[in-house]
């Protein structure tokens, strides 16, 4: 005798978020709808709020002294485990990026390999930036003169909505030059960054080096931007030009170093200026001869 | 049953006398004292309400440096940010006292003349209090020689918990004396090491028979420090004790207590249990360090209506 049919309930997902290594709701209770590419349901994703964004950087100043401490050898390990981990979810991935674009599966598939790819470019920078941004100044007088790079502080990334790709992108630059992170995901493709935040939690990434956040530009970016515990603000996710400039002047107040938004192909070569945009170049005179 | 002010009359006239009254006295529901204290923890303090609480807060921090490595420059420091804890708001009000150690006072008395800020300082073997009575009345002595308003004194918690209520009682009796009328006298139980509630109650009324003006949880020093049921215990025996007796007695939770949320809730307490009465500098405190840092921030929150970093306030 056959056992009767019985249809399996879907276990479906809560997405979260990622604030100080753990998976928090919004403190809101708040959550919104992300649909696919052709507008059809996909999940609820947690819509963050100031006190979310807060707690956030909170958690992210708390860990800067231990990731900026690491060595930057150590440092390009942990961002290359996250590319070892993620080579493992790389279907996971496809779909989410397929979901969330609507491109082809070959296309999908082709965008998590460069996103991956790109994080192991990153890692492999991680203890060489300071040879290529820093060294030895030549002065006149009996003293050794050298600049080396120090990261910035706690830096708030505003992501792209290029679901994966221009998330790590954006992401694995920061957190490559020991900067600690809050990032607010794509407001309309934030599933990919929510997963991303679970790889990380299982990749050696402290706990608050990186939070993730999700919910609204327009109601987030703006306490990021005039967050005077902030040192830096990645623009390249505001596409309006009037929030993007109202997010500048209010983080001028503490100097935060800012950079613009602007068109950019995440295919291409990525360059060092997502490096260098934050970091801080420190100078040593040091007296020899004596 | 709450004391009436004729049973409190003969209380301490005996050892035997003094137990008798501690022991009567009604036990705490310790599961009904951690639900109260919880239950008032979850009140929503907004807007103006927050303002005004965040402004108490700071009139009511006792700054406190408490460590072998306090020197007359941190000192000076601290009495400095005590005066004028937000240099860049004139409207910040300051704090109500620093407290330092007895050989310091001197120090914070000659930074703070002038202001209204007061010079708290611990005494009598802080913080264990293990040491001769000689010994613990020279030590009050000193630091009232120095001119210090406030004496914060630790009490002999081996001889009330193997129950020579009398000998606490006459150690807190002699130390008032010292003190004399120019110094307030606060009592630290240190309820991190009585136990019970039963026994915070009762340490509380013995206190307050002695003479106490404040009675306070914990040298800090200690873990757990302050509680909110703890506190709570106290702030009810404060109450009891004016009904009894017309006497208005202050208290304060010292250690534990750094965040801005922790120290509206510890107000919202006050003012449920003993009184709005209470809410004031001179009948409630908060020992802390790290609590004014963040009272601060909040205060520039509200007032900017950004969030500020702890990179704008001294480090303590």
């Amino acid at each position: 005798m056959t056992p009767p049919e019985v249809t399996r309930i879907d276990v479906r997902k809560t997405y979260k978020l990622y604030i100080g290594g753990a998976f928090p709701r919004s403190e809101s209770g708040r959550s919104y709808v992300v649909a696919d590419a052709k507008g059809r349901f996909l999940a609820n994703a947690s819509q963050a709020s100031r006190k979310d964004a807060r707690d956030a950087v909170k958690a992210a100043r708390a860990a800067f002294g231990g990731w900026s401490g690491r060595t930057a050898y150590n440092r390009g390990q942990v961002v290359y485990r996250i590319a070892e981990v993620l080579e493992g979810r790389r279907a996971q991935l496809e779909a989410e990026v397929r979901d969330a674009t609507g491109l082809t599966p070959a296309r999908a598939r082709g965008k998590v390999d460069a996103a991956i790819d790109r994080l192991v470019w990153y890692a492999g920078w991680a203890d060489k930036i300071a040879q290529v941004t820093g060294g030895a100044n030549p002065v006149a007088g009996p003293y050794f003169n050298h600049s080396a790079p120090e990261p910035t502080g706690v830096v708030a990334v505003i992501a792209p909505d290029d679901p994966l790709l221009g998330l790590v992108s954006v992401l694995g630059p920061v957190l490559t030059t020991g900067n600690t992170v809050v990032l607010l995901a794509s407001e309309p493709a934030p599933l990919p960054a929510v997963t991303l935040s679970e790889v990380m939690a299982t990749a050696d990434v402290p706990g608050g080096v990186v939070n993730v956040l999700t919910g609204s530009r327009a109601e987030v970016a703006p306490w990021l931007a005039s967050h005077m515990d902030v040192n830096g603000l990645d623009l390249t996710g505001v596409d309006d030009p009037v929030l993007a400039r109202t997010l500048e002047a209010s983080a001028a107040d503490n100097l935060k170093r800012v950079r613009r938004p602007r068109a950019e192909d995440f295919a291409d070569a990525p360059g060092i200026d997502r490096m260098t945009g934050f970091l801080e170049t420190k100078t040593v005179w040091h007296p020899m001869g004596i | 049953m709450t004391p009436t002010a004729s049973s409190l009359a003969d209380a301490t006239s005996s050892d035997a006398a003094l137990r008798r009254f501690l022991h009567g006295l009604p036990g705490v529901d310790q599961v009904g004292a951690e639900q109260r204290a919880a239950a008032l923890a979850t009140r929503s303090i907004k807007t103006t309400a927050k303002e005004f609480a965040i402004d108490l807060a700071i009139r009511m921090v006792d700054l406190t440096t408490l460590e072998g490595q306090d020197t007359p420059g941190k000192v000076r420091a601290l009495s400095a940010k005590a005066m004028r804890p937000d240099p860049a708001d004139p409207s910040c009000p300051a704090v109500a006292a620093v407290c330092v150690y007895p050989d310091l006072v001197a120090v914070a008395k000659e930074t703070l003349a002038g202001s209204e800020v007061k010079v708290a300082s611990v005494a009598t073997a802080f913080p264990s209090g293990r040491s001769a009575m000689a010994v613990k009345l020279a030590d009050v002595r000193s630091a009232v020689d120095a001119g210090a308003d406030e004496v914060d004194m630790v009490i002999d918690r081996g001889a009330f918990l193997s129950g020579r209520y009398l000998e606490v009682f006459e150690e807190i009796v002699a130390v008032k004396a010292e003190c004399g009328e120019g110094a307030h006298l606060k009592v630290i139980f240190e309820t991190g090491e009585l136990q019970t509630f039963d026994n915070i109650r009762r340490v509380s009324w013995l206190a307050m028979l002695a003479g106490a003006d404040f009675i306070k949880t914990s040298t800090g020093k200690v873990v757990p420090a302050a509680t909110m049921p703890g506190t709570l215990v106290m702030l009810e025996a404060v109450r009891d004790f004016r009904e009894a007796t017309g006497q208005m007695v202050g208290v304060k939770p010292a250690g534990g207590i750094r965040a801005s949320k922790e120290a509206i809730r510890y107000l919202v307490m006050v003012n449920e249990v003993a009184g709005p009465d209470w809410l004031d500098p001179d009948w409630f405190r908060f020992g802390a360090s790290s609590l004014l840092n963040d009272l601060l921030m909040q205060r520039t929150k509200t007032r900017t209506g950004r969030y500020s970093g702890p990179d704008y306030f001294t480090l303590d």
